[in-house]
């Protein structure tokens, strides 16, 4: 990870006020991008404003977003894991395996969520047992998850999920609220509060901004970070067992290229991607900007690759805008 | 001579050897002449593209984009080449790597005038740099036939009973050994990597430096986009797709340090090497070519523990922290 040089930072004679403060944040800044997209795609599209295309929607992202929020504790506490997507690949395997040892719905459930546990806790072992960076050691095990999936697959896939096991990833709660779009609101609301409610995320963000200070404060650094990698471990598998279920099949590229997409999203929510700084509710903006955009351009039937261009230059610009705006403001002063 | 034994470089190069030995133990005629020009020829744009990836490394960045830089500038000279057969064809390794160098210059400019991190910067433009080879290219392979001879030629013509390929990949080597020992730009990277506040001191600019890390690793990469295609003779969006961990695989596996400022060229090269041993050894002694993946990601962990200096690396970071209050 990159380090800048250390910088002189303003500091300001007085503090704003908590509205003008909130009105000027970031999820404020998106929430805006956001509603603009909306507008934009529901005036491009007659297809767009309808309760179930916006719940096929949240398809786009639900699974994404599920790792995301783990990612993004993790990278505010100066990690980060590439190796989720192949968590997700493992994971689907065993499931697949168990499947055809026989195993019921809840087994592979549970089985889908374990391995994600282990992946999990072999990370935070590397990462903070033996105080390797992260981001090696994630690309390391990102290659030898999927790789274990490719040694027991090769270029077969398990098929033949059972009836009840496509609830996960296919089925509605209620509506045209899907399983899959419920979860992720829960799950927003969980991480919401572990991270912004409790002591736990007040050692993250501590964590980020001066891993010795937290040290000499009294947190168990090497204890929390491990924790953190246990819980992206544990959304991988949540992810995978929704994808898994939606897809009814395994393949061993299953969810390729997703671990960029998650910490686009992650970074795009203003996580820095330096450690310290960040919130859930931006996460979960940039998520739904993410869907929107995926979304509304593919009912204008622009091609995927297309769309991602968008997502890089939305990644860059929202980044690069605000440095420009200060750098400008800084010049004139 | 305990020197050398404490040159993990060394170790590098005789775990090499090993494998070479072990692989024709099992399989014998893996370690003639031929079949080993062939694992070099195999290896020799990862080669090419770790040495870029050092550069960047060292200066404590991460050049996520290169696969996807790769893939655009050879997508368009192949797209030139498919137009236009009768454009010489070292015209048009010059094409690729001047695109390449502005792909790169780019990426540079981002973090050097902006102060983006790296890793997100080169995250937007992996993306980006891949969405255009679709739209250059309309959605469309450049398929075998549509080549001229010449273009697919100068990566295979031998020379010395060589392929071209590996003499280009030789003169990338000399070139960095050359750059990182005998000029001040080599000795600015690692001295920006193992202390920026020190570098700046020493009258070093550290932004342009990094910038210049940059420029680099997106030349290689452009002038990798002809080798590629013509090497493998198809010009597509899957070009390499994903092989830019590959490539940082390669350097970690060569001992550069992720956090900057260690690692030498000898190092990348030997990573390379590594990685393209055990893809031509594994199809030889009868292993399907689906262990390939776990065993390479099986070989970055095992490089990162034997890396790893847990203790020192908390021992530096209070260092760090100590030059940043200071």
């Amino acid at each position: 990870m990159s380090l800048q040089s250390p910088e002189t930072r303003h500091i300001p004679d007085r503090l704003g006020t908590p509205l003008k403060a909130a009105i000027f944040s970031w999820p404020s800044l998106l929430l805006v991008v956001g509603v603009v997209l909306f507008i934009v795609n529901s005036l491009a599209s007659p297809y767009f404003l309808s309760p179930w295309s916006l719940s096929d929607a949240t398809f786009n992202f639900t699974e994404k977003v599920l790792i995301a929020l783990a990612m993004a504790l993790l990278i505010i506490a100066g990690e980060i894991d590439l190796s989720v997507a192949s968590i997700i690949a493992l994971s689907s395997t065993m499931m697949g395996l168990a499947l055809q040892h026989g195993a019921g719905t809840p087994e592979l459930v549970l089985i889908g969520i374990v391995t994600g546990l282990i992946c999990g806790a072999f990370n935070g072992f590397l990462v903070t047992g033996l105080g390797l960076p992260s981001i090696v050691v994630t690309i390391g095990t990102m290659s030898f998850f999927r790789g274990i999936s490719y040694i027991v697959l090769g270029d077969q896939a398990f098929k033949g999920y059972p009836e009840s096991f496509a609830y996960f990833g296919q089925g509605y709660v209620f509506w045209v609220f899907s399983f899959e779009f419920v979860l992720f609101i829960v799950f927003s609301f969980i991480y919401y509060l572990l991270l912004h409610r409790t002591n736990f995320g007040r050692q993250v963000f501590a964590i980020g901004n001066n891993d010795v200070a937290a040290r000499f404060s009294g947190i168990r650094v090497e204890r929390v970070k491990f924790i953190l990698f246990l819980l992206t471990g544990l959304m991988s598998g949540i992810a995978s067992v929704l994808l898994t279920s939606r897809l009814d099949s395994t393949r061993p590229s299953i969810a390729a290229g997703w671990e960029l997409e998650a910490v686009t999203m992650v970074v795009l929510g203003g996580v820095s991607i330096l450690g310290g700084a960040g919130t859930i509710q931006g996460v979960v903006i940039a998520a739904l900007i993410m869907g929107l955009v995926t979304f509304g351009l593919g009912l204008l039937n622009v091609p995927g690759i297309v769309m991602s261009i968008f997502i890089g230059v939305l990644l860059i610009f929202v980044i690069a805008l605000p440095i420009v705006f200060r750098k400008f403001r800084n010049r004139r002063r | 001579m305990s020197s050398i034994l404490k040159l993990r470089e060394f170790w590098l190069a005789v775990l090499i050897a090993a494998l070479v030995f072990a692989t024709d133990m099992r399989a014998p005629g893996f370690a003639n002449p031929g079949r080993l020009s062939g694992i070099v020829e195999d290896s020799s744009i990862l080669m090419i593209l770790a040495l870029g990836q050092m550069v960047v490394i060292l200066t404590r960045s991460i050049d996520l984009s290169m696969a996807s830089n790769l893939a655009l500038s050879g997508m368009i000279v192949a797209l030139i080449n498919k137009a236009a057969p009768g454009i010489p064809v070292p015209a048009l390794m010059l094409i690729a790597t001047s695109c390449g160098l502005l792909l790169g210059a780019l990426n540079g400019l981002f973090i050097w005038r902006l102060g983006i991190p790296a890793i997100v910067v080169t995250l937007g433009s992996l993306t980006i740099y891949r969405g255009v080879i679709f739209l250059i290219a309309g959605g469309q392979w450049v398929n075998a036939d549509a080549f001229s001879a010449s273009f697919v030629a100068y990566t295979r013509i031998e020379f010395l009973g060589l392929p071209l390929l590996i003499w280009y990949a030789v003169a990338v080597v000399a070139a960095f050994v050359i750059l990182m020992s005998r000029t001040s730009l080599g000795r600015s990277f690692y001295a920006v990597g193992v202390n920026p506040t020190a570098a700046v001191y020493a009258g070093i600019d550290v932004g342009r430096t990094t910038f210049y890390a940059f420029c680099l690793s997106g030349l290689l990469s452009g002038f990798c986009g002809y080798l590629w295609v013509s090497r493998y003779v198809i010009g597509s969006v899957e070009v390499a797709r994903g092989y830019e961990l590959t490539v940082v695989a390669a350097c970690v596996i060569g001992g550069i340090s992720i956090s900057g400022g260690v690692g030498t060229v000898a190092g990348a090269v030997l990573g390379a090497l590594f990685l393209g041993v055990i893809n031509g050894a594994l199809p030889v002694i009868n292993i399907s070519p689906f262990w390939q993946m776990a065993i390479s990601g099986a070989a970055i962990i095992l490089a990162v523990v034997l890396n790893g200096r847990g203790a020192k690396r908390s021992q530096r970071l209070i260092l760090r922290q100590a030059e940043a209050a200071a």
